[in-house]
């Protein structure tokens, strides 16, 4: 008996807009603010009052179908989805039935072995988010609604996505692309990211193909949730078929919830009833149409996406795709770098500066390497000055601090801290006799003894260093070093 | 085609809009709903092939707000409706799935 098997995943992302203010009402969006203080007549569902579409929403959502390479509909419009449930004031969810935003894109994620893949995009649409229940009280729940109507976009993928480290990488490339467009903090902590996949397996028994039932695992929020829930459902629902045999057939898709305690999958509803949501177009709010100039207006501010800056990277300053990934994980990094190799530095000196560095710095003061007070000028200098070998790596840290203190260039920094580096042969040549002089044993040892030479002209080197308090240059001092011993 | 309403379809719209409805009221609203059904059906025998799907009623779009915030309502009159309320939070009874698919 031969089996063998494919995963098959589709993902839903609800991505929470940053916009300042609600969807459909002004009501500012604060996290972390007193439960039902941040409500008003439209976003509590009062009889009478009525919505307006705040601009920034749909901007944002159409900047983010662009640069999923979707089609943006220039004709869009507003339904209600009918439900009951006390976090959903109205009675129903204002969201897009038929004429979603954006449609049939598709979204390019880095594997994990340095390759890419394309995964289409089938859909991405408004809609409002529900308020938050606390289940705490017995038999009672508490209902906060300062989070009724923000603004979330959903898409949904086509099942394109085959195991679950690839989902993972949709995840985190989304969550990278929305950041650099700047439509979404994409903070997970705050939930600004919802995961729904849909998974099943296609298993070739005997050359036969038999597909098992789909099952959606519901409201995941983090990474790790997603790709270890989908790792579960993969091993769940090979066991069950090996077990029953059960295959897909219409209606028998069930719904599974997270237990992060335990680490599994777990059943929340066998059987998912055709959902009667009476979607109908909602007649408070009117049709959106998208000229071709207000299209162009809001493509202007695409810019370069991450992938795309990060693989500019590689190919265009030599740099590792590990290297490149930590550069582009944040826009500002990534700007902030390519502008430092464009006033004229190496890339890789740069890239160790900020990542060794700057990074370092800038997560301490907890502000982005952009905003330590160094230009991209400043930065380059300091490059072009390791690069010299005018000062050594160590050196070149402490400028870096003090560069984010002062307005002075590294040269004049490194000169008044005196880690200029000492690149005048005839003055390591001093140095150097001196050393050879006070060390007759590791000269011979370094000379003839085979077993500890590499040891003696180690210590050596350190002498030669240390006697110039730290400033001799390494390399000068090696290769000096060197031609004396040989001599 | 069929503009019957039977009782099924009434019993499961009462659930979809959290109606209870008697026994009597089930009757009398399958006839009701089956005539007014069937009077709206009169719109099916017009041709529509050429015409567009009306999305709304109005010829207008793009009404559209500033992302500027206006103020929210405080948490007493936020709450001033509740039937009961805890800890400034809206107090209801704990939620069941009711198996209306809803
Ligand atoms: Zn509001």
């Amino acid at each position: 008996m031969s089996l063998n098997y494919n995963i098959i995943v589709g993902l839903e992302i609800h991505v929470q807009l940053a916009t300042r203010t609600k969807m459909f009402c002004g009501c500012e969006l604060e996290f972390g603010q007193p439960p039902n203080t941040r409500v008003c007549p439209v976003c509590l569902g009062m009889p009478g009052a009525l919505p307006v579409m705040n601009k920034a929403a749909v901007e944002a959502a159409i900047l983010t179908g662009l640069a999923l390479n979707c089609t943006i509909s220039r004709f869009t419009k507003w339904d209600r989805k009918s439900y009951y449930y006390p976090d959903l004031p109205k009675n129903y969810q204002i969201s897009q039935y038929d004429l979603p935003l954006a449609e049939n894109g598709y979204i390019e994620i880095p594997l994990e072995d340095g390759t890419s893949k394309k995964i289409r995009i089938r859909r991405a649409h408004l809609e409002e988010d529900a308020g938050k229940n606390t289940h705490t009280l017995g038999n009672f729940s508490a209902v906060d609604l300062n989070r009724a109507g923000t603004p979330l976009l959903e898409i949904v993928t086509e099942p394109d996505l085959n195991s679950p480290s690839e989902v993972r990488q949709l995840a985190q490339e989304l969550q990278r692309i929305v950041r650099y467009l700047g439509v979404s903090e994409a903070d997970m902590q705050k939930g600004h990211m919802r995961f729904e996949p849909n998974v099943n397996l296609h298993i070739t028994q005997d050359g036969q193909v038999f597909k098992t039932p789909i099952t959606e695992v519901k409201n995941l929020n983090s990474f790790r949730a997603l790709e270890r829930s989908i790792a579960c459902e993969v091993n769940r629902q090979l066991d069950e078929f090996l077990a029953t045999g059960k295959t897909l057939q219409i209606g028998n898709k069930s719904t599974y919830g997270w237990d992060d305690v335990n680490q599994m999958t777990v059943l929340q509803r066998e059987k998912e009833e055709a959902h009667d949501y009476r979607y109908f177009p909602d007649p408070d709010l009117v049709p959106v149409a998208v000229s071709d100039e207000w299209l162009s207006r809001i493509a202007s501010r695409l810019g370069e996406l991450p992938l795309a800056m990060q693989q500019r990277f590689v190919r265009d300053y030599g740099l590792s795709d590990y290297d490149a990934q930590v550069l582009t994980a944040e826009k500002s990094t990534a700007v902030f770098f390519d502008a430092a190799v464009r006033c004229g530095a190496q890339p890789k000196r740069i890239c160790n500066l900020l990542t060794q560095t700057g990074l370092k710095l800038a997560n301490e003061k907890q502000t982005t390497v952009d905003a330590l007070g160094i230009s991209p000028g400043r930065l380059a200098a300091l490059a072009n000055m390791v690069e010299a070998g005018q000062i050594s790596a160590t050196s070149a840290t402490v400028i870096f601090e003090t560069m984010t203190q002062t307005d002075e260039d590294p040269a004049q920094i490194a000169e008044q801290k005196n880690l200029l580096q000492k690149n005048d042969a005839g003055e390591i040549e001093a140095l150097i006799e001196q050393v050879i002089w006070e060390n007759q044993k590791a000269v011979s040892d370094a000379k003839s003894n085979p077993k500890k030479a590499k040891k003696a002209m180690g210590f050596l080197m350190g002498q030669v260093i240390q006697k110039s308090k730290g400033q001799a240059n390494p390399k000068i001092v090696a290769e000096l070093l060197n031609r004396k011993l040989m001599a | 085609m069929n503009h019957q309403i039977d009782r099924q379809l009434v019993e499961r719209a009462a659930l979809l809009s959290r109606l209870e409805l008697s026994e009597s009221e089930i009757a009398q609203f399958s006839t009701q709903l089956s005539a007014i059904v069937e009077y709206i059906e009169k719109i099916n025998t017009l041709h529509t092939e050429h015409v567009e799907p009306l999305a709304h009623c109005l010829p207008v779009h793009n009404v559209l707000r500033a992302d500027e915030p206006r103020g929210s309502l405080s948490n007493a009159e936020a709450l001033a409706n509740a039937p009961d309320t805890i800890d400034g939070y809206f107090k209801v009874p704990k939620i069941l799935d009711d198996n209306s698919g809803a």
